[in-house]
Order: C-alpha cells, then sequence, then structure tokens
C-alpha cells in the first residue's frame, strides 16, 4: 500500500529530475548528532565511571535489537540498511544519556524495548511515530519503577571515594547492586523538591552551593545528559553549525524555561529556583538542543518550532516547579509532541503569490 | 555567517539551493560552430502552443532561413530552415522528452552550402513601430530560449496590452553545468542589449533590468559595459543560487514584486525575457535572420569536449555529440537541459529544439543515485523550497493517493524546480511524486469533462428523442384533427352539396 511508488523499478525512478544531489543522507545526519553527544558522553563515562559506560552500550544494543527484531518480525528487508541508517542507535544513545548512570542492566534491556518497539515500531518505523522515542522510554521506566531511576551518584573522580574498577563495575551492573550510601546522592533538582516538601526554603537548603559552575563543569550527581552542560552545549552548537538543526528550537525551550524561572525567582527565591539552575540542571540542555529538535516529533516550520519551543520550556518549569517529579523536561517534551500536528496544521509557510490563507494575492493597483 | 544565515532564515529568505555549479572550464572557452550535421529533422512543435503547419513538399529545395512549417494558431510559432538542403521527409521522430514517443518533424538532407535565403537587413530597427517589431519576432519563430519556448512575440504585444514598466531580462542562467547564456553574453553582449532595447519598444516598458548571477563576473562586465549607453538598460548582479532564474523568483529579486499565485508577471507590471529571446530578437529584427540555430552547452563527465556551440536546429543529438568531439567513456544519463530540470533522453537520435540550452552527458558518478527511504520529517525540503510549499507533506499524500489534500498544501504552485529532492536525506524522488500527481490530476480532469461531455450528450439525444416523440405524436394527432376535419367538412360540404343541389344546379366544392 505505501510502497505504490517506491515500489517501482529503478530505472523510473531515475527519469524524474532533478539528476544531482546535495549529499545528505539519514546516516550522516545521525551520525553527526552521535558526534556532537560524543564529547559529553565521554565526559560522563569519566565522571561516573565504567557503569555508565556498560549502560550506555547495553542501551544502544538493546535498541538495535529490538529494531532488527521488529523489522525482521514485519518482513521489511534489508535489515542492514534499516539499522545502518543510525536512527535506532541514536534513539539508545539519547535514552542513556537521561538514565541514572547506575542503573542496572534490565533497565537498558527494557527502555530500548520501550523506545524502539513501543515509541517507535508500533506507529509504523521510523518518521511516523508521534513521540520521541527515548522520551517515552525514560517517562515509562520513571513511572514503573521509580527507586533505580532516581538513584545518583556522586561522580567519584571528583570525590575521595574510590571508583570500581572494571570487573566490580560489571558485577555491580549485573546484579543490580544499589550505590552504596556513601556514594549516593541526589540530583540538584531531586533535591530541592525534597527540602520543598519537607517544608525548608531553597535560600536556606542551597545555601553555599555554586551550582552555576558546578554545573556547567558536570561536578555534581545526575544522569550522562546533564552532567557537564557546557559540553551539551557545544554538541548543540556544532550541531547549529552544521545546519542540522535551526535555532529556533533550542531558543525557544531555553526562553520558556528563562522567562518564568527569572519571575518566579525574582517573586519569591525561597520557593522558586533561579535561572540558571533551571537551566543548567535536569536535561535542561540536551531536552533544548537534542530531545526536543527531533525532527519527526516537532513541528516542521520554524515559526511552528518557536511555538513548540517556547511551550516545552514553560511546561518543563511548571512541571519542576508544581509537579510531582523534580524533572519536567520529558514530560513537557512528550506533552508537545502531541501537539505537534496541531502547530503543524496551523503553521505553515507562506506560499510565494498567496497570503497566509492560502488566497492569491490580489493584484495590485499601482502596477495596472 | 551562522548568525547572517539564521536572520535571512528568520525573515524567510532562505528559499533555493547552492548546487556546485560545474560550469567551468566549459563556461570559460569561446564559443564554436557546430559542423554541418547531413542531416536535420525540425520538429513542428517546438513553442507552448499549437504545432505548426508544414507548407513544404518533400523534395523541394530550401535555403537557411526559408520557412518550412507556418505558425497555426494565436499562440504557435513557425519553423525555418536551420540549413540549405532538400526536404526528405515530413513524418514521425522520436521527441527530446522522457517518454520517448515520436512527434513530427520535417527532415531536410543538408547541401552542405548552408546557404542562406536572401533577406535585406532593415534599415532603422529602432524606428519601427511596437507591432511592427512583434510582427517580425513572430514571423521569426522566436520563443523563450530559457526554456520555456513560449511564443515570443505573444509576450511581446501582452505587455502592450497590460501597460508593463519594466522588461526583466533573465540572465541567471542558475541551472549548474549550463553556461551557453554566460557565453552568449560574453560574445554578443551589444547585440543582446540591442535586443532588449527592441523588447522595450515592442513592450511600451521603460527600462529594463538584467539579472546576472554573482557567479559570472565576465558577463556581468560585459554587459555592463554594453549597456552603459543606455541608461533604460541596467545589469542587476543577483546572488547565485537556484532557482533563481525562475520567472517569480526573478521578479522578486529585480522588483520587489511578488506575482500572485493565479496571475501572470504582466499583471504586476512586469514581463521577463531570456538574454537569448533578446539576442534572438536583434537577429529577426535588425538582420531580419529567423531563429535555426542557438547556443547550447555540452557537458557532464562523459563529454569529451566540453563547451559551447552554435548548433543548427533539429541537429540529432547524437551528431551534436560526434560533430563535437564524441564521448568520453560511458554516458551514464543523457539529459536534454539542466541537471535539476532536464529530462532524460532514452537515446541520442532525437533533435535539438528551441527550447534546448544544453546536452549533459553524465558520467556513472554523477548519475549515482542513492536508494530512496522514509521521510524523517527532518524539514530540509520545506527550507529548500522557493515557493513556500511542504513538499514532504505533499508527497506523503501523494503515496496515499490524496491528490486533493496534496494540492490543499500548494501542489499546483509547484514549479519542479527540484530543490526539495535535492537536500532530501532519505533521496525521495519528491519531483517525480508531484509530476505523477500533476499528471493523474490533470487526467482525471479530463476524464471528468469528458464524461460531463457525454453526460451532456446523452441527455441531449434523449431530450431529442423525446421532443421527436412529441413531435411525431403532436404530429399524428394533428393529422388525425385534420382529417376528421377533412371528412367532417366533406360530410358537411356532401350535405351541403346535396341541399344546394336540392335548391340549385351549381357545384359549390370550395369550401374543402
Amino acid at each position: 500500500m505505501k510502497a505504490t511508488m517506491t515500489s517501482a523499478t529503478p530505472a523510473a525512478e531515475a527519469l524524474a529530475s532533478p539528476h544531482a544531489h546535495g549529499g545528505n543522507s539519514v546516516a550522516r545526519t545521525m551520525f553527526r548528532v552521535q558526534l556532537a553527544l560524543l564529547p559529553a558522553t565521554l565526559c560522563g563515562f569519566w565522571l561516573f565511571g565504567w557503569q555508565a559506560f556498560f549502560l550506555w552500550l547495553l542501551t544502544i544494543l538493546s535498541c538495535l535489537g529490538c529494531e532488527a527484531l521488529a523489522l525482521g518480525l514485519m518482513g521489511r528487508r534489508p535489515l542492514k540498511r534499516s539499522l545502518g541508517d543510525g536512527s535506532a542507535l541514536l534513539t539508545g544513545w539519547l535514552l542513556a544519556m537521561t538514565l541514572p548512570p547506575w542503573a542496572p542492566w534490565w533497565v537498558a534491556v527494557v527502555g530500548g524495548f520501550i523506545a524502539i518497539v513501543v515509541g517507535k515500531q508500533v506507529f509504523g518505523g521510523v518518521g511516523q511515530n508521534v513521540f520521541n522515542p527515548a522520551m517515552v522510554a525514560r517517562v515509562a521506566l520513571l513511572v514503573s519503577f521509580p527507586l533505580p531511576l532516581t538513584q545518583w551518584v556522586l561522580p567519584l573522580p571528583l570525590t575521595p571515594l574510590a571508583a570500581p574498577g572494571f570487573v566490580d563495575s560489571l558485577h555491580i551492573f549485573l546484579n543490580s547492586l544499589p550505590p552504596t550510601d556513601a556514594m549516593a546522592s541526589a540530583s540538584l533538582l531531586g533535591f530541592s523538591k525534597t527540602e520543598l516538601a519537607r517544608g525548608s526554603d531553597l535560600l536556606h537548603s542551597l545555601s553555599g552551593a555554586s551550582a552555576p559552575l558546578l554545573s556547567w563543569l558536570g561536578a555534581r550527581s545526575g544522569s550522562l545528559g546533564e552532567s557537564a552542560s557546557l559540553l551539551i552545549l557545544a554538541g548543540g552548537l556544532y550541531l547549529l553549525a552544521s545546519g542540522i538543526i535551526t535555532w529556533h528550537t533550542p531558543a525557544a525551550v531555553l526562553l520558556g524555561l528563562a522567562l518564568p524561572a527569572a519571575i518566579g525567582h525574582a517573586v519569591d527565591p525561597a520557593r522558586y529556583l533561579s535561572v540558571a539552575t533551571h537551566l543548567l540542571s535536569g536535561a535542561a540542555m540536551l531536552g533544548a538542543f537534542f530531545i526536543a529538535t527531533d525532527y519527526v516529533t516537532s513541528p516542521n516550520t520554524g515559526a511552528g518550532q518557536l511555538v513548540f519551543g517556547v511551550a516545552v520550556g514553560v511546561l518543563t518549569w511548571v512541571i519542576r516547579s508544581y509537579g510531582g517529579y523534580p524533572e519536567g523536561m520529558a514530560f513537557a517534551v512528550l506533552l508537545m509532541n502531541a501537539m505537534t500536528p496541531v502547530i503543524d496544521r496551523f503553521i505553515k509557510p507562506r506560499i510565494l503569490g498567496r497570503d497566509r490563507q492560502g488566497k492569491p494575492l490580489t493584484i495590485p493597483e499601482s502596477a495596472a | 555567517m551562522g548568525l547572517l544565515k539564521a536572520l535571512k532564515h528568520f525573515v524567510g529568505d532562505d528559499w533555493g539551493v547552492h548546487p556546485a555549479d560545474h560550469k567551468r572550464p566549459a563556461a570559460d572557452l569561446p564559443s564554436r560552430r557546430l559542423p554541418l550535421p547531413e542531416r536535420v529533422h525540425l520538429m513542428l512543435a517546438q513553442h507552448v502552443g499549437a504545432p505548426a503547419r508544414p507548407v513544404v513538399l518533400v523534395g523541394q529545395k530550401v535555403r537557411k532561413g526559408e520557412l518550412i512549417a507556418a505558425a497555426h494558431g494565436n499562440i504557435s510559432a513557425p519553423v525555418h530552415a536551420s540549413t540549405s538542403g532538400t526536404i526528405s521527409a515530413i513524418g514521425e521522430i522520436t521527441a527530446a522528452h522522457s517518454s520517448g514517443l515520436p512527434a513530427m518533424a520535417i527532415s531536410i538532407d543538408a547541401d552542405g552550402e548552408d546557404a542562406w535565403l536572401d533577406s535585406d537587413p532593415i534599415v532603422d530597427p529602432f524606428a519601427l513601430p511596437p507591432a511592427a517589431i512583434a510582427a517580425r519576432v513572430a514571423a521569426a519563430g522566436v520563443v523563450g530560449l530559457g526554456g520555456a519556448a513560449f511564443p515570443s512575440a505573444v509576450k511581446l504585444n501582452l505587455g502592450r496590452r497590460s501597460e508593463i514598466d519594466t522588461l526583466i531580462v533573465n540572465g541567471s542562467e542558475c541551472e549548474p553545468y549550463l553556461s551557453c547564456d554566460d557565453r552568449l553574453m560574453r560574445e554578443r553582449a551589444a547585440d543582446i542589449v540591442s535586443g532588449i532595447r527592441l523588447m522595450l519598444t515592442a513592450t511600451g516598458a521603460a527600462q529594463a533590468k538584467v539579472g546576472i548571477e554573482d557567479n559570472k563576473p565576465e558577463a556581468i562586465a560585459t554587459m555592463r559595459q554594453a549597456a552603459a549607453a543606455f541608461s533604460e538598460v541596467v545589469i542587476v548582479p543577483v546572488p547565485a543560487r537556484y532557482p533563481m532564474g525562475s520567472d517569480r523568483q526573478l521578479i522578486v529579486e529585480l522588483s520587489g514584486r511578488e506575482v500572485p499565485s493565479d496571475a501572470r508577471a504582466a499583471d504586476v507590471g512586469v514581463i521577463v525575457h531570456n538574454v537569448a529571446t533578446a539576442y534572438a530578437t536583434q537577429q529577426a529584427v535588425v538582420l531580419n535572420r529567423p531563429l535555426v540555430q542557438r547556443l547550447m552547452t555540452l557537458n557532464g563527465g562523459a563529454a569529451a569536449a566540453p563547451g559551447n556551440y552554435e548548433v543548427p536546429l533539429g541537429t540529432l543529438v547524437s551528431d551534436f555529440i560526434t560533430l563535437s568531439g564524441g564521448r568520453k567513456g560511458e554516458v551514464a544519463r543523457l539529459l536534454m537541459g539542466g541537471p535539476m530540470m532536464g529530462v532524460v533522453l532514452a537515446h541520442a537520435r532525437v533533435p535539438v529544439i528551441k527550447g534546448c540550452s544544453g546536452i549533459l552527458l553524465l558520467d556513472a558518478e554523477e548519475a549515482a543515485a542513492a536508494e530512496p527511504q522514509a521521510c524523517i520529517r527532518c524539514g530540509s525540503c520545506i527550507k529548500a523550497c522557493p515557493m513556500g510549499l511542504l513538499p514532504l507533506e505533499m508527497s506523503a499524500r501523494i503515496r496515499h493517493d490524496e491528490l486533493e489534500a496534496a494540492v490543499d498544501f500548494g501542489l499546483s504552485d509547484c514549479i519542479a524546480c527540484g530543490c526539495c529532492a535535492y537536500v532530501c536525506p532519505s533521496h525521495i524522488p519528491l519531483v517525480q511524486y508531484f509530476y505523477h500527481a500533476k499528471g493523474e490530476l490533470s487526467a482525471r480532469q479530463r476524464a471528468q469533462l469528458r464524461a460531463e461531455a457525454t453526460k451532456k450528450m446523452a441527455l441531449g439525444r434523449q431530450q431529442r428523442l423525446e421532443r421527436e416523440a412529441r413531435e411525431k405524436a403532436a404530429a399524428a394527432a394533428r393529422r388525425k384533427a385534420e382529417r376528421a376535419a377533412q371528412q367532417s367538412a366533406a360530410t358537411a360540404v356532401a350535405v351541403a352539396t346535396t341541399v344546394a343541389a336540392a335548391r340549385q344546379p351549381e357545384p359549390a366544392g370550395e369550401s374543402a
């Protein structure tokens, strides 16, 4: 049914112009996004040790395996070409960036299954999914297994604690051992939420923590994607420079998060976190540059992306400030993913020679 | 740079693509005359509109420039012999179209003399009235040489009727590989400027703006020099960006006016002609020479002698290739026109036509096409589209045969420039979808018109039959009534006669 046109013979396809191509490909695009993620990922491996690496590797393998399985069951061949486009690998990578680095092995496996099978293939595969697969998996895991999904560890190389070696790490990873109390730590957003819930105000509980600087450098507990905001930002800027993404979504997300944060913090600093904390905590940077910019699940015009991004930012702030979970980026992205078809329906580019409503322009009197 | 680009993108001024132009070294070589082929085949339909009608017979001798087929109808163009010789056939030959279907052509066996028909040059062409200029352009068979092949005289007359203020001359030549307009501007700038001035007179426009892409600095310089003495002809460098040469885009660039989607350029006071058309106009009006040859680019990785050639119309592409120096290696794809919008030729036994700006011999590397993959909705096509359409949405609808939905997304505004398919990372043949949908829609429209016509005819027939039946019945009734009246009259007469006869002995049969 879908393949009415693509099943035509290659010779017939070769007949239509243009007879030149710019050289871009899906695989190249995906590869560049992965390249942009690499610095922050390597930094995360250094900060959180072998476990982080195992988790990252297994999440990706789980995604690739599920993709191959789903495509195989649906009879879509050749598998190599579909897997080779790098989209499943990227989904796995992004998911791994949002998980606690010391999460047990089954989180990676289940996460990969949810992302690829439930989040992507059920909808029809690459390009057809309504929701960002990595965020679907992250939220499903968080809701289903809150405990392992909220157990963060300190960046051990920056503490006097000894990081476990390769074999010990593998042992911890495969046996789903929780981090020891000495290593465990809450993320900044989680800590703030707990403190607020206990009734103590943030000015008091966060005093002395030079959060922005530490966040830039990644010296604090969190997922791979929220450790070194500076490296994430650098990756994002690379994506901008190489034309993979445009500025609309990231700028809008950060703005949508920063504005209410600034207002809230100005009104009641004891109740609301500062702009810098918001922008540098959680997956704000990762979300703005890598998650909300996902081609498939975000609007396809610049104006639509501005609307989408601002809404993601504002929703993130609302969920972080008033919701039950300390982090809101994943929820905000999923909510706006659902709105994307609506945004695309109402925000379209203006056709040359027509007005915004699609009516032909009127012939100017002066010219006649 | 990134910021500037972002700013441009923000204001929506980021349409089009920047393909590698491949114009040099062919563009830097002086143009050459192609040696005369043994035979030429002049298509009767080389233009938009009705095909020309042959006015010669097989066996007849013709001179170069002699009329061999006359224009037929309001929108049409005549065809002239492109060399001297004998008419050898009037019949079908493969047309320059990817379908490879045949069309009518007049074949001439060249006598090798290449002798022009005697014609007197016009003494003072610039003193001619507008209508006379247009008439000469029409008689010379000049059509839009940028590729559209619309009869030029029709456009000139339209300009005069629609109060044009600006004549836009298209020297942008935005298609990669092609450089025939570039060469023409470098070598015959003065003649082009003369042609532009004649066009100004013919259209009544006050000034002409010549748009030339800034990747042709030599052409800009020579054209500026040639136009220096004429303040009404302005040379405007435009950014090199495909499809700058598309008329709606060029009109915006040069005049700031936007042509409404349901209107013509003339409705906003401009008219667009190509530089090669301006040159052909000069040749027609000043030298009294019809359009029988033109500059064409031969290029591509498999062309042995890339360059620009003065080619007699009707020369077979195979002769063009052989006479210019042959091919180099395997030709993976043979194109007429540029790589962005050109058509694939199934074989080289196809005659060149007026609208042909070049023949490309692409080698395997240049013609390499990747297998299409699923759309990832990256939006590259939306950014590239010069018309502001949503190619990804249109193709998705066409895939599911929802052609009306594709029209809602702007299918009818698509100019098939190919930018979308050029940038598509999934290598989706978007333009093919659009051609398919447009063809299907027009087929459906025709079928609907036919169905309506049939219905109307059937209805008409039914009404006619009913009317006839009614008339027949009425006639029968009338006859019956008449008969009855006759009979009763006859009876009355008979009675009267009897009565009268009883009274007096005279017959009285007049009343019957």
